[in-house]
Parts: structure tokens; sequence; C-alpha cells
């Protein structure tokens, strides 16, 4: 089974629900794999605690032209959907943050004038966790713009042993990259709050998982704070509360100085360990 | 000389518009003549990348100069290396740009508006 914890809006909770459910259901059973999709600010490793020991680059094949073969006809110009490559009178220009690496550039040459050389957009790292989670992240250099590649070198990095549960940390929003971790999965856990702000990103991030034809559900952190709007939006939609995570000062106290929620309280880790046992038992159903 | 000017509407008494990649209307001028051709930007729906491909199309109808409001780091360098003069939006119509232009009174761009 694959589970994304999602949100829509940042900072909700999603990698303190996500890392929960990992840890305690490596207590419990055979540990899961642990994907942090947060390409551009992953955190989970603050509670996983991981031994980092395997490394890989990510590349992106970036056109290179040869001027002497070059008719400066525009092809590649007019095919490439990203506008990454401009031809103007004698001469091409490459704009390397724009390419997606789709190669169709290369392919549309007529003259055979490009060539691909890698660009690194960032890297992949892995290791065990000391509770036995297999964890793995992706992580994109500064300055790069495109997480999406990333997410998906890093999902056909790491992939999970035959019955072995994927937990996937998305990063924020509902744009590319969302959709890059989202996709495959067999279950959305949508981390919100009860805000209208959380409403507003719970309400596309729903849209977003129902287009991937993804199941959703919805767990509701800093619970008691802000108003009935989630609530409300949960029972008209049939998405199901399968958790409440209560607006409480220990346990952020506990969480910025990167303890898990299972550590800090035991009352979460029991709810969290029910959670993890109901999703298993839907899965094998 | 054909210059361009990044328009609000397809006439020399339209207001310009200060953005370049994603401005609506490109006005090509004669300058000699005054004589207009207005052209929609397909540029401005486009996702990224709307400055270079703003730029790529002003070089490719023929302009020897752009005025506009501001012109970004990848439009710059994209105008630059096609050899268009770039020049900086004074006026309340495109007839008054363009008149500002031809009496020398437009500044020269000679770096791209926001820096990386």
């Amino acid at each position: 089974m694959r589970i994304v914890v999602a949100s829509g809006k940042g900072g909700t909770g999603k990698t303190t629900v996500a890392t929960g459910l990992a840890l305690v259901m490596a207590q419990a059973g055979p540990p899961p794999l642990f994907l942090d999709c947060d390409v551009e600010a992953p955190n989970a490793h603050f509670f996983l605690k991981p031994a980092l020991s395997r490394r890989e680059d990510v590349n992106l094949l970036i056109p290179q032209v040869d001027l002497a073969r070059c008719t400066f006809c525009g092809r590649c110009a007019e095919v490439c959907q990203y506008h990454a490559i401009a031809v103007l009178n004698r001469n091409v220009m490459v704009f390397p943050e724009l390419c997606h690496g789709c190669g169709s550039c290369t392919l549309n040459c007529p003259e055979r004038a490009i060539t691909e050389t890698p660009h690194v957009i960032g890297v992949l790292e892995a290791g065990q966790t000391p509770a036995g989670i297999d964890f793995a992240r992706g992580l994109l250099n500064i300055g790069e713009p495109m997480a999406s590649p990333v997410i998906r070198a890093l999902k056909k990095w790491r992939t999970a042993a035959p019955g072995q549960t994927v937990i996937v940390d998305a990063p924020p929003g509902t744009s590319c990259p969302v959709v890059e971790a989202m996709h495959g999965a067999d279950l959305a856990l949508l981390v919100t709050e009860p805000t209208p702000f959380g409403l507003h990103d719970l309400r596309l991030a729903v849209e977003l998982a129902r287009h991937l034809s993804i199941p959703a559900a919805a767990i509701i952190n800093r619970d008691g704070i802000g108003d009935d709007g989630v609530e409300r939006f949960c029972r008209e939609a049939g998405l199901p509360v399968l958790m409440r995570i209560p607006f409480d000062r220990e346990l952020a106290a506990g969480l910025a100085r990167g303890r898990p929620l299972p550590e800090i309280s035991p009352a979460h880790r029991a709810q969290l360990g029910a959670l993890a046992g109901r999703l298993l038992e839907e899965a094998r159903a | 000389m054909r210059i361009a000017v990044t328009a609000s509407g397809s006439t020399l008494d339209a207001a310009p518009s200060p953005v370049f990649g994603r401005c609506p209307i490109f006005l090509f001028v004669d300058t000699d003549t005054m004589q207009v051709e207005a052209v929609n930007n397909n540029a401005g729906a486009s996702s990224g990348g709307a400055g270079i491909q703003a730029a790529q199309f002003v070089a490719d109808r023929g302009a020897q100069a752009i005025v506009s409001g501001s012109f970004g780091p990848n439009a710059y360098n994209t105008l630059s290396a096609a050899g268009v003069e770039m020049y900086t939006l004074a006026g309340r119509t495109v007839r008054e740009v363009v008149e500002n232009f031809k009496a020398g009174r437009l500044n020269r761009v000679t770096a791209p508006s926001r820096g990386r």
C-alpha cells in the first residue's frame, strides 16, 4: 500500500503525521519505506534521524547546439513547450532553468545539431533510520526551479519491497510537484487545519485527489482553533476525518525539538497506531 | 526604423503596457511613416518563459528596438543576443512614447530589471 500525506496549505502538519505513522508502523510490524518528496524543503529526517549512506545526483538532459551544423531554422524553439530555447539570427540560446529535459528539440532538429548534456538539479539520499525504516529523500539544488524531476527520480530510485508499505511525504500546494508525489498512491491523507486558509487549500487538495482517482481522507491538526468550516466541508464532501490533533503547546514544543509525535504523546501514539492498523487492514481487504 | 512598443490597445492612442513578456499587444511602429502593425502577444498566456518567447517574437518580426517598462533577465539576454535595443517607457500613449523615442528622450536599458 502506498499512502501519500498531502495538504494543500503549507505548515499544516504533513511531516508530523507522515513520520508519526511511519514510526508506529515500524513498531507494530514490517518497517515501511518513507519517501520525503518535499524536495524544496525536506524535513522528515529531523524526526526519523536516518543515517544517510547512499547518494545519487539527479540530472536533466539539457540541449547543446552545435552551431557549425545549425541552420537557424528555429524548429527547436518552435517545438519547445517551455520556451527554454531561442533562435536569433545567427545565435541559439538555451535556458537550462526552464528546460524540462523532454528531448523534443533534439528529436525534431532536422540537422541533428543538438546533443544532450546532463545538468545536475538535485540529489537523492537514502539510509536506514534507528527504527528500521527505509528512508529516502530528494533535495533540489538552491536556485533550481523544477522540483518534479527530482521527485520522479526519487520514486524510481527507491521502490518498495513486495508487500512493503510506502509513506510519501508530499510538498505543500497542488501544483506539478504535488501531482508527481501523489501519482500512484492508493490513499491520500490530507492534513488540514480548521481555518479558512486550511479549508481553501483542502478543497483544492480534495479536487486533485479526485482528479487522480485517489481515495482521500482528512486529518485535522490544530483542532480547536478557527471555525467549523473544515468539519462541515468534510461532512458534505464525504471525506472521512481519520484523526484530530489538538492545538497544544506541549506538542508544538516537542515537534520544535525534533521529537516525533508518537514519542511526545502516548495518546497520539495510540491514535496513530489505531489509524495505521485500520489503513493496513483496509489495504488487505 | 521599425520599433516595437508594449501596449494595452491596438492604436497609437492606446496606453503603453509596463510589462514586456506578458503585455497584451505589441505595436510595431515605422518611425518614419508612423504606420502601425498591432499583434496580440501569445506569450502572455504561457506558464513560463514568456519573456524569452516574446523576445524571440519581437526579434523575428524585425523590430530594431523595443520599448517597455522593464525587461527581466531572460528577456534581456535574449533581446541582447538578437541585437534588439531596449528602451524604458515614457509617455501616456504609444504615440507619445514613439515621439519621445524619435527625439532621443528615452533611456536605453543596459541591464535586466530583476537580477538573480
